[in-house]
């Protein structure tokens, strides 16, 4: 497989690196970058865990071509925590959001492009618009608090 | 498993597009939510991806006569779009029950429409299945088929359609516009998707180097609609069936009746049946249940999913329900 230069903005620094043309975005993220947050679940956009925002909006990392984001900005976990703990962050942490935590930075990138995209939220509808991402502890019923709670509903 | 690679080319216009699609091996690539996991499993390979992401054309735009929606249009630019959500809710409705944010932050409408069946022999490239590898036979049949088509199925294919946007679009009879080596051409998209007869690994009309630009749908009379979608669980699900309705109420009587199933053809299948009992009768419970009734003319059900055509025909006469109330 054949390397090509690839320039993406990344939490608000620009980086160059080298990666496959077939690479995913979270593979050069997570591999070439060294950000580790953003996780490979299941590889096929199933379960969210791999979830960033790219100009503001969520996606599924794993279903992205990498060179076909070049150029683009892209935010992760690591990014989000700069200057101490998010309120998402701290929201999960109160509310005891998560179990094993493989999850939680896609449902905290998931969580704040959820609350960028505007609309009115109550419990029912966050519960929905978080339904890419999973959580195999089942901690779905704390996840939505911690939303709430951000959102202030 | 080692993975075939590809090259990647970025298109420069539609033009472009059009010329590098005509190379052999090559293959468009959009919001990728489709071809990169089936790519991973062994399901697709080609030499090229042809990234069509960055083309102009994904420009959501609302006429006093219809809309024209770029085929590059990622889902959510779409469901979000104020004028489709006021004049064509249906198509909102069906874009929302579609996937997950994340997905449809990625996919575009134009790729929706061209997505692979999810039947998991399709998906495993150990099984058999004619679409993927023909002659190879259809593991389904006799196999797990609880989530098959019970229309427009042949002995070499039974797999459904799984795109909730397709089945909404054939309701409002929309239309394609189709770019390619000769020229521009405009179909109904009913006649995107070819059946799968004896060869179910042709999928559509599509010929080498055509691309969709952009879909058509005509600023519609139906006074109201309705897309209702069942699956197996909430969210984030494919269809086991789901039901387009668009109907023209006038002074109580249906002047017009458009309606669409998914989850249970081979590609997005016209309840023409039902139609015919809707029009000119009143609209009131009666009618709908009689509508309903007629909802499984013509299926061919096999042993583990020959529930979908109760299913349907509940799901037609709730989602006739919903869209009167």
């Amino acid at each position: 497989m054949s390397e090509t230069p690839l320039a993406l903005t990344v939490n608000g620094e620009p980086v160059r690196c080298s990666a496959s043309t077939t690479a995913s975005l979270l593979e050069v993220i997570r591999d070439q970058l060294a950000l580790t947050s953003a996780k490979r679940g299941c590889d096929q956009g199933a379960c969210g865990a791999c979830t960033v925002l790219v100009d503001g909006k969520r996606i599924n990392a794993c279903l992205a071509l990498a060179h076909s984001h070049a150029g683009r900005r892209i935010e992760t976990l690591e990014g989000l925590a700069r200057g101490g703990l998010n309120p998402l962050q701290a929201a999960f942490v109160a509310h005891d959001a998560l179990q094993c935590g493989y999850c939680t930075p896609g449902q905290i990138m998931s969580a704040c492009g959820l609350l960028s995209e505007g609309g009115t939220l109550d419990r029912a509808t966050i519960a929905e618009r978080m339904s890419g991402n999973l959580c195999r502890c089942g901690a779905y019923s704390n996840i939505v608090d911690a939303i709430a709670e951000v959102a202030s509903v | 498993m080692s993975l075939e690679p590809f090259d990647y080319y970025r298109a420069k216009g539609l033009a472009d597009a059009v010329s590098r699609l005509t190379r052999p091996g090559a293959l468009a690539i959009a919001g990728g939510t489709d071809v990169l996991p089936l790519w991973r499993v062994g399901g697709v390979t080609f030499d090229c991806a042809v990234d069509l992401s960055h083309l102009d054309e994904a420009a959501v735009r609302a006429e006093p006569e219809r809309l024209v929606m770029g085929a590059l249009a990622r889902l959510n630019d779409v469901a979000g779009d104020s004028h489709v959500r006021e004049r064509w809710p249906l198509i909102a409705q069906a874009l929302d029950a579609t996937a997950s944010p994340q997905i449809r932050n990625l996919a575009t409408v134009g790729g929706n429409l061209l997505q692979r069946t999810r039947c998991s022999y399709f998906r495993s490239a150990d099984l058999p299945c004619n679409r993927r590898q023909p002659g190879s036979g259809c593991g389904a049949r006799d196999g797990v088929h609880r989530m098959a088509a019970i229309f427009g199925t042949s002995a070499h294919c039974i797999a459904t359609h799984a795109s909730d946007l397709a089945v909404a679009l054939v309701a409002l009879e929309a239309a394609l516009a189709i770019v390619g080596p000769d020229g521009e051409r405009c179909i109904p998209v009913v006649q995107l998707w070819m059946l799968p007869g004896e060869r179910p690994h042709v999928e559509t009309v599509l010929r080498p180097g055509e691309v969709i630009r952009s879909i058509i749908v005509p600023a519609a009379p139906p006074s109201t609609c309705r897309y209702r979608k069942v699956r197996d669980r909430a969210s984030f699900e494919f269809a086991v069936t789901s039901v387009a309705v668009a109907l023209s109420i006038k002074d109580g009587c249906i002047t017009q009746a458009r309606l669409a199933a998914g989850g249970v053809g081979t590609v997005p299948w016209r309840l023409r049946s039902s139609e015919l009992a809707l029009l000119g009768q009143r609209a009131n419970p009666q009618t709908f249940q009689a509508a309903a009734r007629l909802a499984g003319d013509g299926a061919a059900p096999l042993r583990d999913n020959v529930f979908k055509v109760e299913l349907l025909r509940r799901t037609v006469e709730q989602s006739l329900e919903e869209a009167y109330a």
